[in-house]
């Protein structure tokens, strides 16, 4: 008869418990597992074990060798190890191998015991040895926590994003402690300590006394504690054979169990099922195992995600069954397969045995364009191999040309990537390219690529208009451009010179320059603005008044302004001044000084080329009428009627209009009779028409 | 009132702790606070402004914390300066995305008007990605356009820059039904000849007159007829401007004595009422009333004051002027009406604006015009103009005639290739050959001067010519409504070769299948160096009698003077 309950054994009153085993190892361990140092990764990860880590004896035939398993004994990796001792061992959550060495240098592995990384613990750690350490994790990634020799702890909450802590000091304590561990709340990565019957917990700034509610009295140290993976319980083991168990933030008891044993624990540790309501620690002594527990509220497990599962099954190589697992989900090509298959051509690429063009084919053939691959990605990897030819034969499967720069500019080919960049059409990433290149090239060669690429040039250009006169000038110069040139120094008579001499200087090198351009417009207006600004300086220093900086026009008007006819005429005649302008100048001027007298005399001193009208128009603006109606008589036929109607003489411009037998002059003559007064004109006008039409 | 205004206000930022604000220019910032924020476009000039009162603070002994916060987006370049400048370690530096400015119901400007004149003049291709930014920030609201047209080098760019940022985004918009059908890309150098001519719909004249900015105007005293001056914010909830925006000036005044008329008898209905109703006239429409009589009264005003300045005899001669030169007709008589407009100094601005419209009108000046022009404007208006018609002959505004009037075929090959990415290898000089306007054979081509049988009535247009007071269609508008019509730019091929831009256009059948016939009615045109207010009220039109609906999307609203400043040399 079957008895289904034989192989449970009694627990305690109330429970029973049962051994069964789940698989047996599949590893050949010629060594006692206490003499080695051991590290399981959590979630039934790869454990790694350090074989002779204390060579005691200095034969080196006896070197430690670092063997890596999976969960289930299969030999993954085995290494001898050259480096210098190891304390202490542990897992990333990213399943990498953190070795604490002795000296504070910890080295990353890979799981398939493959050397990735090393970093410090920094220069106290390295001075002091260490004395003890422990990897820890917390949900912003995995930590290292050390106790040195000079019982100072130094941890990092994140060895993916090292920062280094050096925790305060623990005032007299003057030997290690009798057991450590750390604990992380609201964030923070704490140290729980204890020093003889006292617990000290230690933050980045201070380090406080604490003490367990309801512990029993009499303890007189603390020998082992225990920190669930969660970090929300503790347990306590002291030297009376006494256990409390209770809430990480010291605030609650859960319970507590003397179970008379006072040799200090092996180990001591929080176990609990998943979704299981039921919290229990496990102690272990040499030949003892005892579980403690009780049964209070419910408490939920985080759970591997899916991502993290195939995350683990990436690391250990296995592809195709991480990609039929993405299928069979039905996960988003970006999150699922394509993310696996970048995984795939990123280990694709150390493979040293296959050849550049087999690798980057094979890579590509099985990718294709697939949404979510970045080659870029890939090819940094094969990069980082030292496979530059691979890489750059792999970014050329790369799409977006923008992705492909940093990685080109790593790997020294600016030029490439000054290319790229241009078809990216990003101005940004042209410029960084371009200064890399200015850094990198030396000026002549520098300048030869930026005359190739015309949207860089003027990129640079830009720049350097702002930041780099004199560059800008050597890429005119290089270019033979002298109409840039000619321009260049134009701008820099004015902002950048402010003596007339070296203005004039600069104008003239100007001149040359529109010379060589065979511009010669620009080369003969600049020679006068020479000339222009040596005679505005002069009338400056004999006359009174500003002159400098004025145009030709308002240069001659200030002078009339100023009673200074004769200089003003003898400076029409030396710049070849337009009759037509100089006749506008000077009505202009004179009206606006009101000498009628003058304007007159100027007016009769020839036939004017503008005709009479502006007179008119001009007296109009200046309100005088009485000189306005001077000049309408002298205005000529086609503009007689508007200068009449300006005056205001409407009766003798509906009189012309009519003589002319112009019918817009009619309507322009008849929109201005207003009111009673032009009564007759209109009637006259409108009898003018009839008759127009009759004929 | 600039676009920071629009979005938080003085007393915004006074109520998050702002102390004092303080414009970015050649003035050192007095400011006594800890703090300093600079909110700048990623220029190397801002950049020295900044390096210079960093520095003189250190020079003072003085600590602050400066934060440089870069719209629409920060630039390496920038960031090199601050380096180069030794403050790059004390300032902390953010990006402040803004792409997109909503001024109205159908308009939505970038407010980036030194877009013209970086990629036109300095063919600075930066804010090319920002337009890409901008779009794909568009399709992810309104989902994928259907329909893509466009002509242009630079829409080619901002196009490809655009797909591909879609591209690389994909999932996000695919599967979305479409509510934009169409979206038309312009650049502005392929027609400047209507951004350069003077407006005469109200909402042009107001910003040629007045100067609009960011969708509001400064009404001064003798509009407001106080004596004080108003900003006034210029969109479609103004119901009385909505009205008359879009019509040509010369109804807007009997419209606004009209609708004084219908107002005045909307008060005097309270006469014959009794309390009752009396009550309800004040309760519930005098406020409507009020608001109604304080906007009338403000654009009666407004039209005054153009009227002052614009029904003088001298604008009649130069829209005359203008008007002969988009016809072709009397060319020696409007060189000499611009060149005594140059002789009188009129304005520094206008007489480059008419010799612009002259170049381009007539394929370049004769070389004789050509430089009497020029030296007649350097005698005028100052020797540093040399400059600026140095930057005219690059953007192709002010260029001398070539013998030989139309391109060959050759050129027309070569300029092909220039305006292809990949051709990026010619030389500047070699560019300028792809500047030609052809301007009249295009006019003859799309028909753009409407053929005048009998007076053109303005208070029923007939095309998108009243815009212009029935004289010229604009290029711009024309070659939108022809695209649209045939859908592609087939037939057109003629037009495409005398503008000498590349075109394209695509179409997406299976997003068009999923468009409802409403959204396909729906047209965002993107105008890639500013946009004018006429040719936004030709397009208004053309929507109303098509039955399409246009949304307008433009780096700035431009008009003829804000064009020659961006291409002027002033001396600093």
């Amino acid at each position: 008869m079957d008895c289904y309950t034989a192989n449970w054994n009694p627990l305690g009153d109330s429970a029973f418990y049962r051994k069964y085993e789940l698989y047996s190892m599949d590893w050949d361990l010629k060594e006692e597992l206490r003499d080695c140092l051991v590290a399981a990764a959590p979630y039934g990860g790869p454990i790694a074990l350090l074989r002779n880590p204390w060579r005691k004896e200095k034969a080196a035939s006896v070197r430690p060798v670092l063997d890596i398993y999976s969960a289930s004994g299969i030999p993954l990796a085995s290494l001898l190890w050259k480096s210098g001792p190891v304390v202490s061992l542990g897992w990333s959550a990213e399943e990498e191998l953190l070795c604490v060495q002795e000296d504070g240098a910890v080295l990353v592995y890979g799981l398939h015991g493959d050397f990735r990384r090393h970093f410090s613990m920094g220069n106290e750690v390295l001075q002091n040895r260490v004395l003890d350490a422990r990897i820890f994790h917390t949900e912003f990634g995995s930590g290292v926590a050390i106790l040195t020799g000079a019982h100072r702890f130094t941890l990092s909450a994140n060895v993916g994003d090292l920062k280094l802590r050096r925790m305060p000091e623990v005032p007299g304590l003057q030997s290690a402690p009798s057991c450590w561990t750390t604990l992380c709340q609201d964030r923070v990565t704490h140290i729980l300590l204890a020093v003889g019957p006292d617990l000290y917990l230690l933050d980045h700034a201070a380090c406080s006394a604490v003490t367990p509610p309801g512990l029993v009295p009499g303890v007189s140290s603390f020998l082992q504690m225990a920190v669930s993976f969660t970090y929300r319980h503790l347990a306590l083991f002291t030297d009376t054979g006494y256990i409390w168990m209770g809430t990480a933030s010291l605030k609650e008891k859960l319970c507590e169990f003397n179970c008379n044993i006072r040799a200090p624990p092996k180990q001591m540790v929080w176990c609990s099922r998943p979704r299981s309501k039921e919290r229990a620690i496990v102690v272990a002594w040499e030949r003892r195992l005892m579980v403690v527990g009780d049964a209070p509220e419910s408490i939920q497990y985080k759970q591997l995600t899916i991502q993290v599962l195939l995350d683990r099954l990436v690391l250990r190589r296995l592809y195709p069954l991480a990609i039929q697992i993405c299928e069979y989900l039905r996960l988003p090509e970006v999150q699922g397969v394509s993310r696996i298959l970048a995984h795939w051509a990123c280990y694709k690429v150390q493979q040293k045995d296959v050849s550049d063009e087999d690798v980057a084919r094979a890579i590509n053939q099985k990718l294709g364009d697939t949404p979510g691959v970045s080659y870029s990605d890939i090819a940094a990897r094969a990069y980082g191999c030292g496979r530059t030819e691979l890489a750059i034969k792999l970014l050329e499967y790369e799409p977006r040309s923008g992705e492909q720069v940093p990685l080109l500019l790593k790997m020294k080919r600016s030029k490439l990537a000054l290319s790229k960049a241009i078809e990216s059409g990003d101005t940004d990433l042209v410029f960084t390219v371009l200064l890399h290149l200015k850094n990198e090239l030396n000026r002549g060669d520098f300048f030869m690529t930026l005359r190739n690429q015309p949207m860089a040039l003027s990129l640079y250009r830009q720049f350097c208009k702002h930041q780099e006169l004199e560059t800008l000038k050597d890429l005119y110069n290089q270019d033979d451009n002298h109409q840039e040139l000619g321009s260049f120094h134009i701008r820099a008579s004015y902002a950048a010179e402010e003596r007339i001499e070296g203005r004039v200087a600069a104008l003239q090198t100007a001149t040359d320059a529109f010379y060589k351009a065979k511009n010669e417009f620009a080369a003969k207006a600049t020679e006068d603005q020479m000339r222009l600004l040596r005679l505005q300086r002069r009338l400056e220093d004999e006359l009174e008044g500003q002159f400098l900086d004025l145009s030709l026009h308002d240069t001659v008007t200030t002078l009339i302004l100023g009673g200074h006819n004769k200089r003003a005429e003898q400076l029409a005649r030396d710049f070849r001044i337009p009759d037509k302008r100089l006749w506008w100048l000077k009505l202009t001027a004179l009206a606006d000084l009101e000498d009628w007298e003058e304007l007159e005399k100027f007016s009769k001193s020839k036939k004017s080329p503008i005709g009479y009208l502006p007179f008119v128009e001009i007296c109009m603006k200046q309100h005088n009428k009485y000189e306005a109606k001077k000049y309408a008589s002298r205005v000529g036929p086609e503009h007689k009627v508007k200068a009449l109607l300006l005056v205001g003489d409407v009766a003798q411009a509906a009189d012309v209009a009519i003589e002319h037998r112009n019918e817009a002059e009619l309507s322009l003559v008849l929109s201005h009779c207003t009111g009673a007064t032009d009564g007759a004109t209109a009637d006259k006008i409108q009898r003018a028409r009839a008759q127009a039409q009759k004929k | 009132m600039s676009p920071l205004d629009r979005i938080a206000n003085v007393s915004i930022l006074k109520q998050h702790e702002v102390d004092k604000l303080y414009k970015v220019d050649n003035k050192p910032a007095l400011s006594s606070n800890e703090q300093l924020c600079f909110l700048v476009r990623p220029r190397i000039k801002n950049m020295r402004y900044i390096a210079n009162l960093v520095n003189a603070d250190k020079v003072a002994g003085r600590t602050r914390r400066y934060k440089v916060i870069f719209s629409p987006q920060k630039f390496y370049a920038c960031e090199m300066v601050l380096e180069e400048e030794g403050i790059f370690g004390d300032v902390s530096c953010d990006e402040w995305a803004f792409s997109l400015l909503p001024l109205d119901v159908d308009l939505l400007s970038m407010e980036l008007p030194e877009f013209f004149r970086d990629y036109f003049l300095e063919g600075d291709q930066r804010w090319i990605n920002t337009v890409a930014q901008a779009l794909h920030l568009l399709s992810t609201l309104y989902g994928p356009f259907p329909n893509c047209y466009g002509i242009g080098r630079c829409a080619k760019m901002s196009y490809e820059l655009w797909r591909r940022l879609e591209e690389e985004e994909d999932g996000e918009t695919k599967g979305r039904r479409p509510e934009i059908g169409h979206i038309f890309f312009l650049d502005r150098d392929m027609d400047f000849v209507t951004a350069l001519c003077s407006q005469v719909v109200y909402e042009g004249l107001v910003d040629d007159t007045f100067r609009i900015k960011c969708g509001s105007v400064d009404f001064g005293p003798e509009v407001t007829s106080s004596d004080k001056s108003l900003k006034v914010l210029l969109n479609a909830e103004d119901k009385v401007f909505n009205e008359i925006r879009n019509e040509h000036f010369s109804n807007v005044f009997g419209f606004l004595s009209q609708k004084a008329r219908n107002l005045q008898a909307q008060y005097d209905r309270r006469r014959g009422m009794d309390i009752k109703q009396m009550k309800n006239f004040v309760s519930q429409e005098l406020k409507g009333l009020k608001q109604e009589h304080r906007l009338l009264s403000l654009h009666i005003g407004a039209c005054e004051s153009i009227m002052k300045k614009k029904t003088k005899q001298d604008f009649q001669e130069l829209i005359k002027t203008e008007h002969a030169l988009l016809e072709g007709f009397n060319i020696r008589e409007s060189t000499s009406y611009i060149e005594e407009h140059i002789d009188r100094q009129v304005s520094p601005i206008e007489s480059l604006r008419l010799m612009c419209l002259l170049s381009i009108t007539e394929n370049g000046l004769i070389s004789k015009d050509y430089r009497s022009l020029k030296t007649q404007y350097l005698q005028s208006y100052g020797p540093e103009h040399l400059l600026t018609f140095s930057n005219l002959r690059r953007a192709g505004l002010l260029t001398e005639q070539a013998p030989g009037d139309t391109l060959t075929a050759v050129e027309s090959k070569v300029s092909k290739l220039v305006t292809d990415k990949a051709a990026g290898k010619i030389t500047d000089a070699f560019s300028s050959l792809a500047k030609r306007s052809n301007f009249r054979a295009i006019s003859k081509k799309l028909n753009l001067i409407p053929r005048v049988d009998g007076e053109y009535d303005l208070k029923v247009p007939r095309d998108m010519a009243y815009v212009f007071s029935g004289a010229y269609v604009p290029l711009s508008c024309r070659i939108i409504e022809q695209v649209l019509e045939r859908r592609s730019w087939q037939g057109l091929d003629e037009v495409v070769r005398l503008l000498n831009c590349s075109e394209f256009a695509f179409t997406d059948m299976t997003k068009e299948d999923k468009a409802s016939s409403e959204s396909l009615r729906l047209i965002l045109v993107v105008f890639l160096g500013g946009c004018t207010f006429s040719e936004i009220s030709a397009l208004r039109f053309l929507g109303r009698e098509k039955g399409y609906r246009f949304i307008f999307l433009t780096t700035a609203v431009t008009n003829s003077a804000r064009l020659m400043e961006a291409m002027s040399e002033v001396k600093a």
